[in-house]
């Protein structure tokens, strides 16, 4: 049957309703955003154009110290697609193998995503609380006692004791992913090279990780936006501090809309996380692109 | 891990037979590393479940990772009734609820008009959808926030539903053209010559067969907006209105030296996730795969 052109106008109404969502919350606001960038700005009272000046004084300034709170999600961002992705990529490796208790494994390390970032926070204060804290608890019935800190409360440690349980809680979500990859390879192939003499190891490496490549870019990808836009968890666990030790951008931009009334400047660091986050996404895809 | 390092330093140039040898002992190796990580995954949310049950002194000294030895319902009583629990409870049932309709009416509705309507600009409309699943919610909040305020719409639960249905609709529309994909299109046009116009079509015969996909973006709606933060702090401030995660930082600030409220609080808002996870694994964790690895 020949295929005709729907009219127009019902296509439009089965298009509406997302329409709206879509341009409404999304699209206008993003342009709204990068408007405000340019104001100087109470939010209430009159604005005033500025030019570039709050893009300016946001890579110079010291007292914003937006470079320092880059810098740290930076570090996150590392961490994740270095200590977390390997990880992931291991139990994905071992639990695609059709190993007994598979299932299992795999239902109790994904738990931890489903649970809310502040109850996970909430829970990770209790852990590293200097007193009561079971960590420290822990440290000083081993007779560690030397070891014992506080946590998030010293400049040295807390971005680690705050990267720590993104770590608990997201090791499970790319594992899922990367498993759902690994079981997608065709059993033929491996039996093949299992019958050509092949070990797990040489298997795995040359031809389940080249097979699931797209999947390991989409991990690197979202370790990394997840890192730049990281909030929840910092927001539960120190808020920034101390000392600005654990700011990140999102936590920085909280700051400069309600506590100090910057629009502007607030506007500023949310197009700065929007094109970070683009340019690391095409960045990543031209880097996998260029393996090939 | 451990299996994976100890299987490529023997590949090089070892014979068959003694790579077997060596797996039997990676094989352990494997478990031991498989066990302990459950541990780690299972410790903490066994500690949250008995802290939820017991007073300050066994917490505090006495018996900090047993079972509770007085099984302390009372602090659930006092986090629910004093520490608000059971309202927050409520409004986070009712914006996910909502912010589930509206997302799937919408994105069923676009997937149709993009996937099985002929028009010019279908692809083009579906790259712009998809735009949504880079763009972070930090992009909105000043533009909404400022709007919410100018139309007096900050402290309701429409603050919240309409943000979260938008931002939602981009992995929706993602999940549903995959599961829409599958419906064979002879069907469409059995029904046309039928004489069902393309209103008829949708209702009739694609919605009823979406039942899959719908709760596939069930869930994974549900989740986003059961566990949002940033949005719910910022939009709604009143206490009758908070969502679970605002309630929670709320309630832990009013009970910030006792630790048993806080702990029934958290397990409050976390029990019926892991509920429902117990009986619906498979299909959880598909939803999650759904979405990431079409994109």
């Amino acid at each position: 049957m020949k295929k005709k052109v729907t009219n127009g106008l019902n296509v439009f109404a089965f298009l509406l309703p997302a329409l709206l969502l879509f341009v409404g919350v999304l699209i206008a606001p993003i342009i709204l955003s990068g408007y405000y960038s340019f104001f100087d700005w109470n939010g209430f009272g009159a604005k005033t154009f500025i030019g570039i000046s709050n893009y300016k004084e946001l890579f110079t300034s010291n007292a914003i110290g937006f470079l320092k709170a880059l810098r740290n999600s930076l570090l996150l961002a590392f961490l994740s697609v270095f200590i977390q992705l390997p990880m992931s990529l291991g139990l994905a490796l071992i639990l695609g193998r059709n190993i007994k208790g598979e299932r299992g494994f795999l239902s109790v390390y994904f738990m931890p995503v489903l649970i809310s970032t502040v109850v996970i926070g909430q829970l990770w204060l209790k852990i590293y609380n200097p007193s009561y804290g079971i960590l420290n608890v822990t440290l000083t019935k081993l007779g560690l006692e030397s070891l014992t800190r506080t946590w998030l409360g010293t400049k040295e440690t807390a971005l680690w004791a705050c990267f720590v349980p993104t770590l608990w809680q997201y090791v499970g979500y790319h594992m899922l992913l990367l498993y759902a990859g690994v079981k997608s390879v065709s059993p033929e192939l491996r039996e093949a090279a299992k019958i050509d003499g092949a070990t797990n190891g040489q298997i795995n490496r040359y031809i389940v990780i080249p097979g699931i490549k797209p999947i390991i870019r989409v991990s690197v990808i979202f370790a990394i936006t997840g890192s730049l836009k990281s909030f929840d968890l910092i927001y539960v666990l120190t808020n920034g501090g101390p000392l600005h030790a654990t700011e990140v951008p999102s936590t920085l931009m909280i700051n400069m809309l309600f506590l100090r009334n910057r629009y502007g400047m607030g506007s500023t660091i949310a197009v700065m996380l929007i094109i970070l986050c683009f340019a690391f996404a095409l960045l990543i895809n031209k880097i996998f692109k260029e393996d090939k | 891990m451990a299996e994976k390092t100890s299987a490529s330093s023997f590949s090089l140039d070892s014979g068959k037979y003694e790579i077997q040898k060596t797996s039997k002992v990676g094989q352990v190796l494997v478990y031991i590393g498989l066990a302990i990580w459950t541990f780690v995954n299972l410790f903490p949310i066994y500690w949250m479940f008995t802290f939820s049950l017991k007073d300050n002194k066994e917490i505090f000294g006495e018996n900090v990772a047993g079972l509770p030895k007085h099984w302390l319902w009372s602090n659930y009583t006092r986090a629910l009734n004093t520490g608000h629990m059971l309202v927050y409870f409520k409004n986070s049932i009712i914006v996910a609820v909502a912010t589930i309709l509206i997302t799937l009416i919408a994105a069923l509705m676009a997937t149709y008009a993009i996937t099985r309507l002929t028009w010019k600009g279908s692809k083009a409309m579906n790259g712009f959808f998809m735009l949504g699943l880079t763009i972070p919610i930090h992009a909105s909040i000043v533009p909404i926030y400022v709007q919410l305020s100018k139309m007096h719409m900050l402290n309701s639960y429409w603050a919240l539903i309409v943000p979260y249905a938008a931002f939602s609709l981009a992995m929706a529309i993602l999940i549903c053209t995959g599961f829409m994909g599958d419906i064979p299109k002879d069907l469409d046009e059995a029904a046309r010559i039928d004489g069902c116009g393309i209103w008829g079509i949708f209702f009739k015969i694609i919605v009823p067969l979406m039942r899959p996909a719908l709760a596939t973006i069930g869930i994974y709606t549900f989740l986003q907006c059961w566990n949002e933060l940033m949005f719910a702090n910022i939009f709604n401030s009143k206490d009758e209105l908070k969502t679970l995660p605002v309630g929670i930082q709320a309630l832990s600030g009013q009970y910030t030296t006792d630790w048993g409220p806080i702990g029934a609080a958290l397990v409050v808002a976390t029990f019926p996730t892991l509920l429902v996870y117990v009986f619906l694994s498979k299909k959880i964790q598909e939803s999650f795969i759904a979405g990431a690895v079409k994109g």
